[in-house]
């Protein structure tokens, strides 16, 4: 099957507006005769679900937490990025579009960017509207604060907590339509299967979490806003529930799923500590405007720091190695974050890591000259031109409590270390996977009737995000994209009537989701759905992590694919299956993990290249920097499902045409 | 349609508990100020005592107040009890292992036994008190004791008349004059009827005194009667009691009183100052009255 | 570098099958635990274990383990999220206990949260109470008007800012001693009620949230104050007394 990406002719700043004038509609006495289903309620699903709910449209919305409330949008901390152009930096849509497509190191389709730059104005004047308490100066207008890859001041925040606020906001609005009625919400429900219908979304098959009653529900539209598939690494930034199961079902009913290896390794998060480690915590990305991220020079020292037989502190300057500013002149510590996660597993792989860990991953983030500088600047304000040493300290430190305190308390509590008085160790971690199910520019999948929106689909970022663009792109596709796009799908379903969820293609659906289950509960085998999933997150995180090659991608394969036959040989899943299961919850996700685990190695191996968050050591120039190949890898690389042995899945490619940018090097030194 | 829910709602309970609370607040402070005067000696002390009791008893516009008190106390006695009825209904399996001092103080999650406590010391102190000076028959009119040195030392007595009086003050025989005392009297024709001595045929007021509560207070906290045949030194019983139930009062008071205001939708700037004197007064007020029972059992001659 | 410790502990922990069953309290024993972990990460390994020894383990909420998401709860020893302050159970550590303790797990206790599984309970109460008018009555067209347009008084925003960091946990339910959310609902009240673009339907949404926090069989507020103590995101009481400001207003004017 040709991918079609639906791109509308015409300029790229008119290419939405005539779109959107040419999509049919459906008239508001029609809508109360069709469904919809949403799955999952982060910004991408909850904004979707309001918005076809007020519209009139009737929908189910599905989420496996026990509110709509707690998806994993919440935990963005920086920020939204939007080009309104309020701090008079010279910002504008083209600016905004721009800079996502370069971020994305040339790899996003012009035209779905172009649109998201466009409406991302729109979604702060939704938000205001709806409540949402951003910061503001003294005048009581939005502040802006700038974030990495970028020249302006865009991105609109709320403390740290910015997706919080944006999440609690759509919740808001979807609630606000529960309430009427508009919107039914199934909490505590696992989609499990998509159901088709004559070659189209007309249903899904969804497990009660609390009953463990399977159930069938029919709509004339499914929207997946499931969010990304970080997990598979076991340890991430993601939340525990994160998992691809969704999209990995719709995948295997013949969605193709795109660009898998482009995985975003942020930078700053706390390092793994040992091997109980579930989650592995972010500290914002802010933290790099004011720390300096260094390593001892010398291995010994390394080896003594790692062995408590030395402090950081005790480092003479000149055995540190401040390696990005080093490397990167220009831009010090504030390079892209895949640029900064690959120096710093550089320096761990050469021996120079600090943290006493199994891998010795880690590296300081060191805040010492931040307070020197601040301390003697307000002792300035304040008057004294000689302060002392303990004085300064004691201003610089109030200084950067003031602007990073709630980070610095929360590094504490995780570590049992004071960030103010020692180094922060920081390593990178498994964050956003700007990966997933492929769309055309209206959102929907190669299945008909089948949407998906957010972290969820492939479409914006490339092969690398930048900060404060998931919220922009969540909210983009559930408030302002897919209301016009499946109203126009739906205008052909108002005849259809009522779907029964009694054909056989329910029931087989059903029959099959229920055998998959009862085939992991009656395995009887002896280890816990945790140790494969570890098992898949160290053979993901060492052969298809920040830095790849040819010989650990094929390792990755055949290891994957070893792996899954000992799941399904040796896995114990203790309990039942018609009761609230939290370990059968997590088998059925992770054996959809290994599947995509491998799909990911065979997508990383055959992208000859490196771009953005996939790094290919074969493909890097003399100073360790990316290599992109734009003449053979200018493609998005669409995956259609071919049986659970993934290296055999099928590759379709979707070129990427670069009419109103002109494709460079992404350079930051 | 959600405006008739105001009477009942949480939120609305918790306004008309902070009402009648602080209302009872203010009613302490002149209660307090009345309790006081029982400080003053001798027959001038008493006279006052005496007079502020048939003030009390007597100005219609204090009979208003006093319907109000007796509102503001059965109110908040039962919409206090309402409220921690539904709040143990909330939690209906308890904590196998809880730790709540490490969260609220013990005076804010006692409210309801504190109140309790609180509601059967009013019971007590009204019967004891207030149901004898208003319906009790056995209650003496104040009759003034003259010790007259000229006459070696011969003590004389004269029954006090109020302003309202149809006869001035006149001497009678003994110190005290009640109903017991006029019974004994054959062929009697007068009878006390409250404050006023009538004539029992015609209903005529013959006189009218005022009744000597001060006596009445003075000897239930000196009495060295056996309290129902068992507690010897009855008096002492009394004291004792009247103090515990003012450190219950105050600790009811120490989280009622700003309570009272946050209810009320009230935690602004002033909170602190609120709290300040929320807490002075939980403590300055239940003192004062305390005192007052210890003063007269174990100071007082 | 902190020292790598492992602690042996004992566990008491509420076990019930579902909702209607009776449930109780069980006693597990759990040895080297390392003082780094977090306390979920804790019951992580206790669950292995029982996996591993072919016992059921033990069912908790939780989800994005760094304080934000609001669904993990537990009431540790005696507290809500445990004896730290400020802090979610997830980001709670185990060097907050010592070697040998007992801990006490049991779930939030509510007649609003009934209990659906172990240490699992039913919060939907709370978005029942979202849905009476937790929400400003305004499309998702995006055709409103400009964000800037209304300038907002910054301490307003910011006080409906520290309102709005409620995370929906339920402690403050699970704290106080009558069971009452008046914290949750007044945090909600309080951050619409701040903004002037809540401002214009403050009324309906007080009076309707007061109600369907009442149905749901929550208690009533005596203003302890254990709420505020507990609530892993500091918010204030001052939040309770603005919804009963807004309450009255709502009724009387």
């Amino acid at each position: 099957m040709a991918l079609d990406s639906k791109i509308p002719q015409g300029h790229i700043s008119e290419k939405w507006t005539n779109h959107k004038n040419n999509l049919k509609l459906v008239a508001p006495n029609n809508r109360p005769k069709i469904d919809v289903i949403v799955v999952g309620t982060g910004l991408a699903g909850a904004s979707a679900a309001a918005s076809l709910g007020e519209m009139g449209y009737n929908v189910k919305a599905f989420c496996f937490q026990d509110s709509p409330r707690r998806a994993h949008s919440i935990a963005a901390q920086g920020g939204i990025n939007a080009a309104k152009n309020y701090q008079n930096d010279g910002d504008s849509t083209y600016r905004l579009f721009y800079d996502t497509i370069k971020g994305g190191d040339y790899r996003a389709r012009e035209a779905n960017v172009h649109r998201l730059a466009e409406v991302s104005s729109n979604i702060i004047d939704q938000c205001v509207a709806q409540g949402v308490p951003f910061a503001r100066d003294y005048g009581g207008l939005l502040d802006n604060r700038s974030f990495g890859g970028t020249q302006v001041q865009r991105t609109f925040y709320a403390a740290g907590q910015t997706g919080q606020q944006l999440l609690l906001g759509a919740y808001s609005a979807l609630s606000r339509q529960i309430g009427l009625g508009n919107v039914k919400m199934y909490n505590r429900h696992e989609m499990l299967d998509i159901v088709k219908v004559d070659g189209k979304a007309r249903g899904i098959i969804a497990r009660n979490l609390i009953t463990g009653e399977l159930e069938r529900h029919s709509a004339h539209a499914v929207i997946i806003a499931t969010g990304g598939y970080g997990n598979v690494y076991f340890l991430s930034t993601n939340a525990m529930g994160s998992n691809v199961t969704a999209s990995w079902k719709i995948h295997k009913k013949g969605a193709h799923f795109a660009n898998p290896c482009y995985v975003q390794i942020h930078p700053t998060c706390i390092p793994v500590h040992g091997t109980n480690q579930s989650k592995l915590t972010l500290m914002s990305e802010s933290l790099r405007n004011s720390g300096r991220i260094w390593v001892p020079a010398k291995k010994e020292d390394a080896e003594a720091i790692r062995a408590g037989k030395l402090r950081p502190t005790q480092i003479a300057e000149e055995d540190r190695d401040y390696y990005l500013e080093r490397r990167y002149p220009a831009f010090g510590n504030l390079v892209p974050r895949d640029v900064a996660s690959r120096a710093a597993k550089e320096r761990c792989d050469d021996g120079h890591g600090i943290e006493a860990n199994d891998t010795n991953e880690g590296v300081y983030l060191d805040f010492s000259a931040e307070i020197i500088t601040k301390g003697k600047q307000a002792a300035l304000i304040q008057g004294d031109s000689n302060p002392s040493d303990a004085k300064i300290q004691e201003l610089g430190k109030k200084w950067v409590e003031s602007k990073y305190g709630n980070l610095f308390t929360m590094y504490e509590k995780i570590t049992d270390e004071n960030p103010y008085e020692t180094p922060m160790k920081i390593y990178p971690a498994v964050h956003y996977t700007m990966g997933g199910v492929w769309v055309d520019y209206n959102l929907m999948s190669s299945i008909p009737g089948c949407f998906v929106a957010g972290e969820a689909n492939f479409s914006d970022h490339g092969a690398n995000r930048l900060g404060a663009s998931a919220l922009m792109q969540g909210l983009a596709d559930g408030y302002f994209v897919l209301p016009y796009t499946v109203s126009n799908y739906l205008a052909d379903e108002i005849r259809t009537g009522k779907i029964s969820t009694d054909t056989p293609e329910f029931v087989d659906a059903e029959h099959s989701v229920r055998q998959s289950i009862e085939q992991l509960i009656n395995n009887n085998g002896t280890k816990s759905v945790d140790h494969f999933h570890k098992k898949l997150g160290l053979i993901m995180w060492n052969k298809v992590g920040m830095a790849r090659n040819e010989k650990g991608l094929s390792e990755a394969i055949e290891e994957i694919g070893q792996l899954r036959e000992d799941f399904y040989a040796d896995v114990k899943v203790p309990g039942a299956a018609n009761e609230l299961n939290q370990e059968l919850e997590k088998a059925l996700r992770v054996a959809d993990f290994i599947e995509l685990g491998q799909l990911m190695a065979k997508d990383a191996l055959l992208r000859k290249e490196s771009c953005g968050g996939h790094f290919r050591e074969e493909y890097q120039d003399a100073e360790g920097e990316t290599l992109r190949d734009d003449e053979n890898f200018a493609y998005v690389a669409a995956w259609e499902y071919n049986g659970s042995d993934a290296s055999k899945s099928v590759l379709h490619k979707e070129e990427l045409k670069y009419e109103f940018i002109k494709i460079a090097a992404r350079n930051y030194k | 349609m959600a405006k008739s829910a105001f009477l009942k709602s949480s939120i609305a309970k918790k306004y008309w508990m902070a009402l009648t609370g602080l209302f009872l607040c203010l009613f302490l402070v002149g209660h307090l100020i009345g309790n006081l005067q029982l400080f003053m000696s001798g027959y001038e002390g008493a006279l006052q005592f005496n007079k502020y009791a048939y003030f009390m008893t007597t100005n219609p516009a204090v009979k208003l107040l006093s319907y109000v008190t007796y509102l503001s106390i059965l109110f908040h006695a039962i919409d206090g009890i309402y409220l921690a009825i539904q709040n143990k209904k909330a939690r209906p399996i308890a904590y196998a292992m809880n730790n709540p001092s490490k969260n609220s103080s013990s005076a804010s999650r006692n409210m309801a036994v504190l109140g309790t406590m609180i509601l059967i010391f009013i019971a007590t102190h009204m019967i004891n008190f207030w149901a004898k000076m208003k319906f009790g028959t056995a209650m003496p009119l104040f009759v003034k004791e003259i010790v007259d040195p000229n006459a070696g030392g011969v003590k004389q007595y004269m029954l006090i008349a109020t302003p309202e009086s149809p006869q001035a003050s006149v001497p009678v025989q003994a110190p005290i004059f009640d109903n017991a005392m006029l019974n004994k009297q054959p062929n009697n024709q007068i009878i006390i009827d409250g404050h006023k001595i009538i004539n029992k045929a015609n209903k005529e007021v013959l006189f009218e005194g005022y009744k000597d509560l001060h006596k009445l207070t003075i000897a239930f906290f000196k009495s060295k009667a056996k309290l129902f045949n068992v507690i010897p030194n009855e008096g002492l019983f009394f004291t004792l009691f009247y103090v515990f139930s003012m450190i219950v009062l105050g600790f009811h008071l120490w989280h009622g009183f700003q309570s009272a205001f946050q209810s009320l939708g009230i935690n602004n700037k002033f909170t602190p100052a609120i709290k300040v004197f929320g807490k002075a007064f939980s403590v300055i007020v239940p003192i004062l009255f305390a005192i007052i029972p210890i003063y007269i059992h174990f100071i007082s001659k | 570098m902190s020292a790598k410790k492992n602690i042996n502990i004992n566990l008491k922990i509420w076990r019930q099958k579902n909702a209607s069953t009776k449930g109780k309290m069980e006693t597990y024993k759990l040895d080297n635990v390392s003082t780094d972990s977090s306390f979920l990460e804790m019951l992580d390994q206790l669950n292995e274990q029982l996996v591993n020894t072919q016992n059921e383990p033990v069912a908790f909420d939780h989800d994005c383990r760094e304080g934000i998401c609001g669904m993990c709860s537990l009431y540790i020893n005696g507290r809500a999220h445990g004896p730290d302050t400020g802090t979610t159970t997830c980001q709670l550590h185990m060097r907050k206990f010592k070697d040998g303790e007992t801990i006490f797990i049991e779930p939030w206790r509510s007649k609003a949260f009934p209990v659906v599984k172990d240490l699992i309970v039913d919060r939907s109460s709370f978005d029942r109470i979202q849905q009476a008018g937790g929400f400003v009555s305004v499309n998702t067209s995006g055709n409103t008007i400009d964000a800037n347009a209304t300038p907002i008084n910054k301490s307003d925003a910011d006080k409906a800012f520290e309102a709005a960091a409620c995370i929906g946990c339920g402690a403050c339910v699970a704290t106080c001693k009558n069971g009452s959310a008046m914290l949750f609902v007044g945090a909600k009240v309080s951050q619409y009620a701040l903004l002037p673009q809540g401002k214009i339907e403050a009324a309906d949404r007080v009076l309707n949230m007061v109600r369907q926090m009442d149905e749901e069989g929550f208690g009533n507020c005596t203003n302890t104050g254990a709420c505020e103590v507990e609530c892993p995101k500091g918010i204030s009481l001052e939040n309770i007394a603005r919804m009963n400001r807004e309450y009255l207003k709502a009724s009387v004017l």
